[in-house]
């Protein structure tokens, strides 16, 4: 299969970015996107130009690292998967594939195709976690017992990988999704209750200081989301956010 | 015993631990406030030993390759931990968890460590629960196990297929906690370049930020090294893209021996390889195996007409099949451990059996399972007499709630529908329980550098049994280290922080310059990759499934050929000053060039086949592994001396006080 | 509480509640408005005690403009923290796929509902406050009828109206269920919500748009 990608290069998070278009060929079904950009790299490498940077790791769809946005979608077209499943029977012969950063101002551009996602560590810094020595002196793991659907519905929460393509795909660039996932994770589990209000507190603070953009409900980070995190997380969050705010 | 000393404390097994927990030294609490830690790789060892020692008092930096330690690669654990809780109530306690992990890693793993991993299994889930780890759970609200290769209980806790993902987001909060306070500060998109020793004592690394590209300094009074494994050594391996073996080889060079490297995990049950474009392995869960049946076609021209696409596996009756785990291994069937299912599967494609175009796949069937669950839930729902497809849909149901997300996974990578035909599989590289070798305190040779989680060799012998990693990580990072830690520490009180201005630090900085230099100024003909990939290949042919001293001996020469080409020749583009991943990758493949060929000479020296290691020399005529007890019961810690070639062997004797060996049997 | 009001949640649960309120206002507007068509002595007699009742007059008519201003300001600053959010566009952006037009241009859908406010505001309210409290006219019960149906003679403000109301549905179309998710109600109500948007969201526009095009077809003769 033959392609024509455009592909956004940029030097550095000073410079200047533009498009740049790349022809390529020998591209079969059963490759992986990233696999693709691997037989463009070589061929750039081997004509002693710089190959495209771009972040990836696991390719097995859970570390969270790549983070394309294809054809104006992040992941690209298919649905519930990271751009590593993403393969490329999902493409045509003689297609056009526009490739460029996750674009967000909090997710500044660090070269090409790589961005800076840190700023979602520091949202869970401000207050994803649970303030329990690792000491292993807790109560015995089978203490509490916690409703299955609960505990269900806790792990869809807690599946987020952190990759940000809600903020990629949302016209706002806001990060609501990956904030209240964390958050109603911890939300509906017990071991969580006791720090439900500095956590939403300080972690929708953190959010906002990082520039993400505010949530006008269009869904689109839901739709784009690999793994499926529900918009019920949002609504669940915006709720915390006023029980908070009701208790002090 | 030479030089190497375990440091084993002496009394009854089950009380080692606790004894030497009271017998070692201890930090007080404003003392740790003087001390610098260093952990690189912030995955479930990294993670968990990085947030207990902030919690204890110390002053950590963490370091990672990749842009958050969320990524690390023990996200990627799908089926689950182990732990003995015996919450089933079907006999499971710390000795049968510790006695099956002897027998499963092909007794090459030292008893006391082993014991304290089974100890404090218990413990880990207690504490992961405690954070928020949301584990599957059972209708009365407790937590819910499964069962895994290699046992006759069920011990596994899961979350869904993501439990590492789980356990990993579960100590990055534990490590976000203390960033918060300001106890870790976290150096991410940062790569161990080399480790510094003052005094004979690990004292720093120097480090590069991977964005600007400038060589870092950074002192500490420990050096903790939890940088996972060196899978990627065999190029295709279900490890990450940027998984490699850089610290703990750095570290190998500065004095640290490196262990049992020829000890090498492949997994059964991995996406086969669909073309020379590969670029990764995808594991299917070995949970999988719970419900999945093994099977080639029973004769060799059924096998050749799937390969051509004349016939489709659904087309062969049962009779025409071949279980062959089942047939072979009545007790334990589809659950044999590992090493055992991976080469019954190899022995089957190499006669000529394989499903695939290559040749290089097995069938993994639910078609039973899901007829079994079908029929089982009609059953549940009252539907009597129920025809095939409603028996066929309920039992999709139940083991689409089970195994989705990886059904669909497979079906997104290989394009077809494993509900409908039987998943295609084949072994692939995926752990290795080699690594540096570490005391009983998981100090490595090098005094104050410790070892934890993959990066060290000691619990898992030959062989690691499913979901005993994620078990090992955490056990190392957050019960064993921190208190092992505090004993080496407890001398530094008055030490001061340690200058970087030393001139080891100096001295260290510009071997990492020079080194990075001599990378740059290749001749230019080849991509990393290239290399990489010419090495996976000699790895995977000559030191893989199966091993012959011919083959070893090969691949140590064309390694070594390799390894000159890849210095002379290697091509990198762009600059050493700013982000640049070819040299990033080139770094890594240095270290793996240099670590395959030990390998190699460490599987040539092993004569005995073990676990994962099966050398065609030493096998039963039934094609069974020959261990040697009397020869081989040692662990092969190497020194480094310039070329691998010329490493030399320090052997450590297994001592078994509470085990009898024995031959291992799943039959 | 100024950090309440500058969080992100707290002001578009402003936006949900403010919004929320002018649906109520709507719905009740809109049943004023249609007694004009059944029977034009109800409507002046509404009309009449809508326009000189002190609580409607004093109260609810400043709350009214309030929340239409809040609504429209919170609206503005929120949709311009939004686009500095994004500083470097995408070259393709493919929002279609993943969310529909009408939720991603709630401002182009409101600018044009605030715009038609603005005529109608001009059409009657400032009439209605010239009549009764610059020139100071005498309370008459009966005016309110003919003054509403003539504003409809001329064929362009009948059409502009149309346009408008169409608008108003796709502004309310994403707008109300959106307030609920945005307050925290998302459960087994939600699709009911979600229904009912729909139908409130066409059947009241359409409304007003019926009753336009009626008062259009059946002027006063004088």
């Amino acid at each position: 299969m033959k392609l024509n990608l455009k592909i956004w290069r940029q030097k550095d998070a000073k410079s200047k970015g533009q498009m740049v278009d790349y022809p390529i060929s020998g591209i079969e079904g059963d490759m992986s996107f990233l696999e693709m950009m691997d037989v463009l790299n070589e061929e750039l490498i081997t004509k002693g130009e710089e190959p495209v940077e771009f972040d990836h790791d696991c390719r097995e769809g859970i570390c969270g690292s790549c983070s394309l946005q294809i054809n104006g979608e992040p992941h690209g077209p298919d649905r519930r998967i990271t751009t590593c499943q993403l393969h490329m029977r999902k493409f045509k012969d003689g297609d056009t594939i526009v490739i460029e950063p996750f674009r967000a101002t909090a997710f500044p551009v660090i070269k090409d195709l790589i961005v800076d996602r840190s700023a979602f560590d520091r949202i869970q810094q401000a207050g994803g976690f649970i303030s329990v020595n690792t000491s292993g002196n807790t109560v015995d793991a089978n203490a509490i017992p916690i409703n299955k659907h609960i505990a269900d519905e806790a792990m869809d929460s807690a599946t987020c990988i952190g990759c940000g393509a809600c903020v990629a795909a949302c016209k706002n660039a806001s990060a609501m999704l990956f904030t209240s996932a964390k958050v109603s994770q911890f939300a509906l589990l017990p071991q969580g209750q006791v720090e439900a209000i500095d956590r939403v507190h300080h972690m929708v603070r953190q959010m906002d200081l990082e520039g993400f953009g505010n949530c006008t409900n269009t869904g689109a980070c839901e739709v784009e989301c690999p793994k499926g995190i529900s918009l019920e997380n949002i609504a669940r969050m915006n709720r915390e956010f006023f029980k908070a705010n009701l208790k002090g | 015993m030479g030089i190497l000393d375990s440091k084993v404390p002496s009394g009854p097994l089950a009380d080692k631990w606790t004894k030497h927990k009271n017998d070692i030294n201890l930090v007080n609490p404003a003392n740790k406030r003087n001390i610098d830690i260093i952990v690189v790789g912030t995955g479930l060892a990294g993670g968990s030993a990085a947030a207990t020692l902030a919690e204890l008092g110390y002053n950590v930096k963490t370091f990672c390759y990749q842009d958050s330690p969320r990524r690390a690669h023990s996200i990627a654990a799908q089926g689950g931990i182990n732990a003995a809780k015996n919450y089933q109530g079907d006999g499971d306690s710390n000795y049968r968890l510790f006695y099956d992990t002897i027998k499963g890693g092909d007794y090459r793993s030292r008893e006391a460590n082993v014991y304290r991993l089974a100890e404090v299994s218990g413990n880990i889930i207690d504490q992961c629960v405690a954070q928020g780890v949301p584990f599957a759970r059972e209708y009365g609200g407790l937590l819910d196990n499964r069962s895994f290769g290699g046992v006759l209980v069920s011990r596994t806790f899961y979350a869904k297929g993501q439990t590492g993902q789980q356990l990993l987001l579960g100590a990055y909060a534990a490590m976000n906690r203390q960033i918060n306070r300001g106890k870790i500060t976290p150096f991410n998109r940062h790569e161990m370049m080399d480790l510094v020793l003052v005094n004979g004592k690990a004292r720093g690394i120097i480090a590069r930020d991977l964005v600007t590209g400038a060589i870092e300094r950074h002192s500490a009074h420990a050096v903790v090294l939890a940088t996972g494994g060196y899978g990627n050594v065999f190029y295709l391996s279900t490890n990450a893209m940027g998984s490699n073996v850089m610290a703990a080889w750095r570290a190998h060079r500065r004095g640290a021996f490196f262990a049992n490297p020829c000890f090498t995990q492949i997994h059964p049950t991995c996406i086969p390889v669909s073309g020379d474009h590969q670029s990764k392995l995808t594991l299917m869960s070995e949970s999988l195996r719970n419900d999945g049946r093994i099977w080639v076609p029973k004769r060799l021209e059924d096998a050749q007409a799937i390969r051509e696409g004349k016939i489709k596996p659904t087309q062969l009756n049962a009779e025409d099949r071949d279980y062959f785990l089942e047939r072979r291994y009545p007790a334990f069937g589809n659950l044999v451990p590992r090493d055992v299912a991976s080469r019954a599967a190899k022995e089957r494609c190499d006669a000529g059996f394989g499903v695939n175009k290559t040749g290089e796949a097995v069938y993994l069937d639910f078609a039973s399972a899901i007829t079994r669950y079908g029929k089982e839930q009609a059953m549940i729902t009252g539907i009597k007499n129920p025809d095939e497809d409603t028996i066929r849909k309920l039992g999709e149901q139940v083991v689409e709630a089970k195994y989705g997300n990886l059904f669909q996974m497979y079906e997104k990578i290989v394009d077809e529908n494993p509900y409908k035909t039987p998943m295609k599989i084949y072994p692939a590289v995926h752990y290795t329980m080699g690594g540096l070798w570490v005391d009983y305190n998981l100090q490595t040779t090098i005094p104050g550098c410790y070892a934890a989680g993959e990066a060290n060799f000691s619990d898992h012998g030959a062989n690691r049994l499913g979901a005993s990693a994620l078990m090992q990580g955490l056990a190392d990072g957050y019960f064993v280290l921190p208190y092992t830690i505090g004993d080496y520490l407890s001398e530094d009180i008055r030490t001061g922080a340690i200058p970087t201005d030393a001139a080891e630090f100096e001295a260290a900085e510009k071997d990492v310059k020079q080194r990075i230099d001599r990378l740059m100024s290749g001749s230019g003909t080849h991509s990393v990759d290239y290399y990489h990939k010419k090495l996976g290949k000699i790895m995977w042919n000559k030191c893989g499934m199966s091993r012959n001293a011919n083959d070893l001996k090969e691949a140590i020469d064309e390694i070594s050929t390799l390894r000159a080409d890849f210095w002379q020749h290697v091509r990198i583009p762009g600059s050493a000053d700013s982000k640049n991943q070819e040299l990033e990758k080139a770094g890594r493949v240095a270290d793996f060039l240099e670590l395959g060929e030990l390998f190699a000479k460490d599987a040539l020296t092993r004569n005995e086949s073990c676990g994962g290691h099966f050398r065609e020399e030493y096998q039963t005529p039934e094609g069974e592994a020959l261990r040697d007890d009397k020869n081989f019961k040692f662990v092969s810690a190497w020194e480094y001396k310039g070329e691998p070639k010329d490493a030399i062997l320090h052997k450590e004797d297994l001592i078994y006080e509470n085990i009898e060996l024995k031959t291992r049997s799943y039959k | 509480m100024s950090g309440l009001i500058k969080s992100s949640i707290a002001r578009k649960v402003v936006m949900a509640l403010s919004g929320l309120f002018l649906v109520i206002f709507l719905g009740q507007h809109f049943v004023i408005n249609i007694t004009s068509v059944i029977s034009p002595d109800t409507f002046n007699s509404w009309s009449h005690f809508m326009g000189y009742n002190p609580l409607v007059q004093y109260i609810l008519q400043p709350v009214l403009i309030a929340g239409v201003v809040v609504h429209f300001i919170m609206g503005f600053i929120l949709e311009l923290g939004n686009n500095k959010a994004r500083a470097v566009k995408y070259v393709r952006y493919n929002g279609k796929s993943n969310a529909p037009w009408i939720s991603r241009n709630m401002i182009i859908t409101g600018l044009v509902v605030l715009a038609f406010l603005g005529l109608h505001f001009y059409d009657f309210w400032v009439p209605e406050m010239v009549y009764k409290y610059v020139e100071a006219n005498p309370q008459d019960a009966t005016r309110y009828y003919a003054e509403t149906v003539e504003k409809f003679e001329p064929i362009w403000r009948t059409v502009l109206y149309i346009v408008s109301f169409g608008l108003l549905a796709l502004h309310l179309l994403h707008g109300f269920a959106s307030a609920f998710q945005s307050m925290g109600l998302n459960n087994k109500y939600s699709p009911g919500i979600k229904a009912f948007t729909k139908i409130f969201a066409i059947a009241i526009p359409l409304g007003f748009v019926f009753i336009a095009i009626y008062h259009h077809l059946n002027p006063i003769t004088h």
